[in-house]
């Protein structure tokens, strides 16, 4: 347990910081004070004033850029801009060390070639999970997932701010895209292996609904979780 | 055997690496049309994909599968790369993470690295020969700066003139 994830818990303590956390990652990419301030009726100074603090515990990153558009005098001046930080922040208590743990176990799996094995286990999870969970929307299932849904069309997406990330952020012939991996350490390490477990959980999860598995498929790019569902046919 | 060379970029170093596989079968049996009719796509993806530089082909072929250097029952995957980074994308980020997920369908699972990378003067194409060694040096001493891996790699030599972009 370090100090910087007691801290950033702490922050988010606020209700007004946590609801403009909340407003930064659902943006998926940068947002100016004015926006943040704008979205969630803040005053300009009040939002600056709470974006700051969430940046200095480390929850978001801070980038200075020249807005284009703006002439005159000041207009020199580079605007702050927010984004989620990349950083993972883990509070366990008792202190707890699963990801080591899933290194190891993944470790193992790709040595002894046991990816099919790995699939299986991972899409009877998943039909566990969703048929739990049957009568949840399917927005609300992943958001509970940490998978941070947005497009499909009924799904409320975050309004798309400029800048970086905000022409691909959005649907896409009605796909549902998943803006965060819940298994993003794991996934950078053994992508085949945690993109392929990723995969076979949400066709699980689907299938365990009563819906089409197959509806889940693999479509990595730099940046967000390697799955993303296509348009729901179903319902 | 021939060479598709991009135009070369300003780094002094450049990645080549080099990947190995046993087929289950035969690429013409039906159990792998799978695998060989994604050949082309990806092949035609990674020559588009950013930081790519050369791959290897047979003569007056598309693609390698052709050439079996290192024997009959092993298929040989080489290129170079600008640096890391354009790699790992390309290998993980894009429609070429669905292959790798359906890997043990179409190869042989190895105990041994399949995989190697290492650094070499951007401007030139390495040989064959040296793929077989790079991959010998990773099997017998994991990874270094001499042979490394996806998942543990080595910047490029400091003794140089450091690259600009």
């Amino acid at each position: 347990m370090d100090d910087s994830s007691i801290d950033a818990a702490r922050t988010l303590g606020d209700p007004v910081r946590r609801r403009l956390y909340e407003y930064v990652a659902a943006a998926g990419g940068e947002v100016s004070r004015g926006q943040a301030a704008d979205a969630l009726g803040l005053q300009r100074t009040l939002a600056a004033h709470h974006l700051d603090r969430l940046a200095d515990a480390g929850l978001l990153e801070v980038t200075r850029r020249k807005v284009s558009g703006r002439e005159g005098p000041g207009s020199g001046r580079p605007a702050k801009l927010y984004r989620r930080s990349s950083r993972d922040l883990s509070l366990h208590l008792p202190p707890r060390d699963y990801e080591l743990a899933a290194h190891v176990l993944a470790e193992a799996v790709e040595r002894h070639g046991a990816e099919e094995a790995l699939h299986a286990a991972a899409r009877e999870e998943g039909r566990r999970i969703g048929a739990e969970h049957r009568e949840e929307a399917l927005p609300d299932l992943l958001r509970a997932r940490g998978y941070e849904p947005e497009g499909g069309g009924g799904v409320p997406g975050p309004s798309t701010p400029p800048g970086d990330g905000g022409a691909e952020a959005g649907t896409e012939g009605g796909d549902v895209r998943l803006r965060n991996c819940p298994f993003h350490t794991l996934a950078e390490t053994f992508p085949p292996l945690a993109c392929g477990m990723n995969l076979e959980l949400l066709r699980g999860l689907l299938e365990g609904r009563g819906e089409d598995g197959a509806r889940a498929r693999m479509d990595s790019r730099p940046g967000r979780c390697c799955v993303v569902i296509s348009k729901n046919n179903t319902h | 055997m021939l060479c598709h060379m991009k135009t070369s970029s300003p780094s002094a170093y450049h990645l080549a690496q080099v990947n190995v596989g046993v087929l289950r079968a035969p690429l013409s049996d039906p159990s792998m049309a799978g695998f060989s009719t994604r050949i082309e796509p990806i092949n035609a993806l990674a020559d588009e994909a950013p930081g790519f530089v050369w791959r290897l082909v047979g003569e007056g072929e598309e693609d390698a599968t052709g050439l079996r250097p290192f024997g009959d029952a092993l298929l040989i995957n080489y290129s170079v790369w600008e640096d890391v980074e354009s790699l790992w994308n390309f290998t993980y980020r894009s429609e070429h993470l669905e292959l790798l997920r359906g890997r043990r369908e179409w190869f042989e699972h190895l105990r041994e690295a399949y995989l190697a990378l290492w650094w070499v003067p951007s401007g030139t194409i390495p040989s064959v020969e040296e793929a077989g060694r790079r991959l010998d040096l990773l099997r017998a001493n994991g990874p270094t700066p001499e042979a490394f891996t996806l998942r543990t790699s080595f910047p490029p030599p400091a003794d140089r003139v450091p690259h600009t972009r």
